[in-house]
């Protein structure tokens, strides 16, 4: 079998420079991705191979950015707009809805917007409150818009290649703590045309006692987890959701009806939030019958996030608040 | 032809005798019948008013050329636009339109003159006051008219409503006030990416003016040089607040600061125009934005639930329709330059009127959207969907 190591921060930038070539009509713009290489190095060298006229820094402004690439989708480009993270994407989220996400319904079917809003989400290490906050519950919530948050490089591949391709405005989730994190890939996944379809999770790990439901950089802590439990004979069976919007309960229905038991795991805060969707939906469909204990949330703390290293640690889920979470449903 | 002469002279014969003036002589009728076209003067050159610039060394012409074809179509369309206004106000106080509904009369010659001034190929953004555009740009009165009352036969298929009408290379119609200039930036950088000569006219009004985005968006279709008309429909009120007391400088066409401007007298559909024409040839060189303020007016208040008086007077109202009505200015320009006559305008203002009710006709019968529309559109190219109803047994079908 061929693999090859690749980092997450590679996957994406070989996903965007192939969709690039494959079609002119793509281009990206956002602050520093040309002739910075990115703010995080995801867009390291399209600017030099593409040139000005495809890769766009921008001014600090990005309602009216935001706005612009909107407009270009609405004229017939296929826009990437960057947001340096997700927390500067508030400054524009009314372009992001209002402007993109509604307009197919709100003409009828006359006006389509291809456009992928792209950026870091959620927890870093040390940004403190007014960068750490996780968007996937904010945008999840609206209709017109397709939600994503690849965890693997497999996933950042597959589903930014599938997200540009989209012709609907696709929010993807990046996670910067996960652009690093090297993953091996098969040989199929390197080929141009590799997609992995929006709206489809993946069972990372087979179990049977418990299904646990993540996405972004929560699944590696619950593989982790998984891991320490095998050792104790709990068999964990964690879905990667791969998309928000729209939800695969599908997916995680056919798991509980085998695992009898759920928890979901996620960096955002708890009220409102992806978990609350999941139990409601689970509450609502074929696998509540099947359930031995209530499904319960892993979260983040309810709190802005603060700066020292030993508040931050203590406020997102850890290895050890899945494992207690997991022995306690089970026990329940 | 003689079918044509017959009508014109028996209406000409009935509105003489309506208003009680002496029944024109079996001679004059006579005379009247045996006018032909060939008697009008086929143009005319018109002087305009000149426009105040701002960091440009000169402005459009101060002459206007009018053909006679122009005008009447200008007429028609203006005319059109005017008595479909007054035809939703109507609709709207007999609860046949409902929601937000935001009448142009008064500003026809913005519209009107904007699109004698670029190509149907352009490109065009305008925020809520927008059934005038959606008219220049291609909609049908009839299709216009059923959205605002929300039927299947609806430009948005009755899904968009009042604030909500796209046509080709028309971006609506947009609710948030000011979202739509950055919005018509980006348009214009597509017109840039993909060479093919045309622009954006991004319109805002005085309200939106002072938007932060607004600013972004002059600053980014400067620095890249975006083939971008930004227009400012000037109409002297953001709903209920004047412009002294909203904008700290109410010089518009210089509030672009590094951008070229226009201040345009909006009510002379021919001074429009020229100034559009003079910024389309700026765009299309490559000069990059220019800003025009057009300085209208909107004899209906701000939307269907605002009076309109509380923040001005009747008699300033009244004054603007009697010295400067945009369609009485054209209708006055045409007859005393022998380009048109009383009773061929007449004839349109007819055949207006008809189209109109028509229209109204249709839009109060045409049915709703069926039920099972409810929930499609929600994704372009994409399979068929289900999205969840009010309670978790419903599930509604989607398709693109």
């Amino acid at each position: 079998m061929f693999y090859i190591r690749v980092t997450v921060r590679d996957a994406l930038n070989q996903a965007m420079d192939e969709e690039l070539e494959r079609d002119e009509r793509v281009f990206l713009l956002g602050e520093e991705v040309a002739q910075y290489d990115g703010a995080y190095k995801v867009s390291r060298g399209l600017w030099k191979k593409y040139g000005d006229k495809r890769i766009i820094d921008t001014p600090i402004t990005e309602m009216g950015f935001a706005g612009i690439a909107v407009g270009a989708a609405m004229a017939g480009l296929r826009p990437i707009c960057e947001f340096m993270t997700f927390n500067f994407s508030m400054q524009a989220i009314d372009q992001v809805i209002n402007s993109a996400a509604k307009t197919y319904y709100m003409s009828a079917g006359r006006q389509s917007v291809p456009i992928v809003f792209r950026g870091p989400n959620g927890a870093s290490a040390g940004v403190a409150a007014q960068h750490s906050q996780c968007f996937a519950a904010w945008y999840g919530h609206c209709p017109g818009l397709k939600v994503v948050s690849p965890w693997s490089a497999e996933d950042a591949r597959g589903l930014l290649k599938s997200a540009i391709r989209d012709d609907n405005p696709v929010v993807f989730l990046e996670n910067e703590l996960m652009y690093g994190v090297p993953f091996e890939m098969s040989e199929e996944s390197q080929s141009k045309d590799f997609l992995i379809p929006i709206g489809k999770a993946k069972i990372e790990r087979q179990g049977n006692h418990i299904t646990v439901v993540s996405h972004s950089r929560m699944v590696s802590l619950c593989l982790d987890a998984a891991a320490v439990l095998a050792k104790e004979g709990i068999e964990c069976e964690v879905i990667n959701m791969r998309t928000i919007r729209p939800l695969d309960a599908e997916a995680i229905e056919t798991s509980v009806m085998k695992t009898n038991h759920l928890i979901t795991v996620e960096g955002g805060w708890p009220q409102f939030g992806v978990g609350g969707e999941i139990l409601a939906r689970i509450m609502e469909g074929p696998a509540f019958n099947y359930l031995d204990a209530p499904a319960v949330r892993v979260t983040g703390v309810d709190i802005p996030m603060p700066y020292a290293k030993i508040l931050e640690d203590n406020s997102v889920p850890q290895i050890k608040d899945i494992i207690f979470s997991v022995k306690k449903t089970l026990n329940a | 032809m003689r079918n044509m002469l017959a009508i014109i002279s028996n209406v000409l014969r009935g509105t003489a005798s309506r208003n009680g003036a002496e029944l024109v002589s079996e001679g004059a009728r006579v005379v009247v019948s045996a006018r032909t076209y060939a008697d009008f003067t086929p143009q005319a050159s018109f002087d305009i008013k000149k426009c105040d610039v701002h960091k440009l060394e000169e402005g459009p012409p101060l002459q206007a050329v009018l053909t006679r074809e122009e005008g009447l179509q200008y007429y028609r369309t203006m005319q059109t636009m005017r008595r479909m206004e007054l035809k939703s106000d109507q609709l709207y106080k007999q609860k046949i339109i409902r929601g937000f509904c935001h009448l142009y009369d008064g500003q026809e010659a913005c519209a009107v003159g904007i699109e004698a001034g670029i190509n149907l190929t352009d490109h065009l953004i305008t925020a809520y006051r927008a059934h005038g555009y959606t008219l220049t740009r291609g909609g049908t009165v009839r299709e216009i008219m059923a959205e605002l009352t929300g039927r299947r036969g609806g430009i948005a298929k009755g899904k968009g409503g009042s604030m909500h009408m796209y046509t080709k290379h028309f971006y609506g119609g947009n609710g948030i006030v000011g979202a739509q200039v950055p919005l018509g930036a980006g348009v214009a950088l597509a017109c840039k990416y993909l060479g093919k000569n045309e622009l954006c006219v991004c319109l805002y009004g005085d309200g939106a003016a002072n938007q932060g985005q607004i600013f972004e968006t002059y600053n980014m279709a400067s620095l890249w040089k975006l083939p971008c008309i930004f227009i400012c429909e000037n109409n002297k009120y953001g709903m209920g607040t004047s412009v002294e007391r909203a904008a700290a400088s109410t010089d518009y066409f210089k509030r672009g600061d590094f951008i070229p401007g226009l201040r345009v007298d909006g009510m002379d559909v021919l001074c429009v125009r020229e100034a559009t024409k003079f910024a389309a040839e700026h765009c299309r060189s490559g000069k990059g934005p220019i800003l025009m303020e057009l300085q209208t007016y909107r004899y209906h208040g701000h939307s269907m639930s605002d009076p309109g008086i509380s923040y001005r007077t009747r008699e300033e109202i009244q004054e603007v329709r009697s010295k400067s009505d945009p369609i009485s200015m054209l209708k006055d320009r045409m007859l005393s330059n022998n380009m048109a006559s009383v009773e061929e305008l007449k004839e349109i203002d007819v055949e207006v009127r008809k189209e109109i009710e028509d229209a109204a006709q249709f839009a109060t019968t045409d049915p709703e959207p069926p039920l099972d529309d409810l929930c499609n559109h929600i994704f372009y190219n994409d399979p068929p969907m289900e999205v969840r109803g009010t309670n978790p047994w419903t599930k509604l079908k989607s398709v693109s």
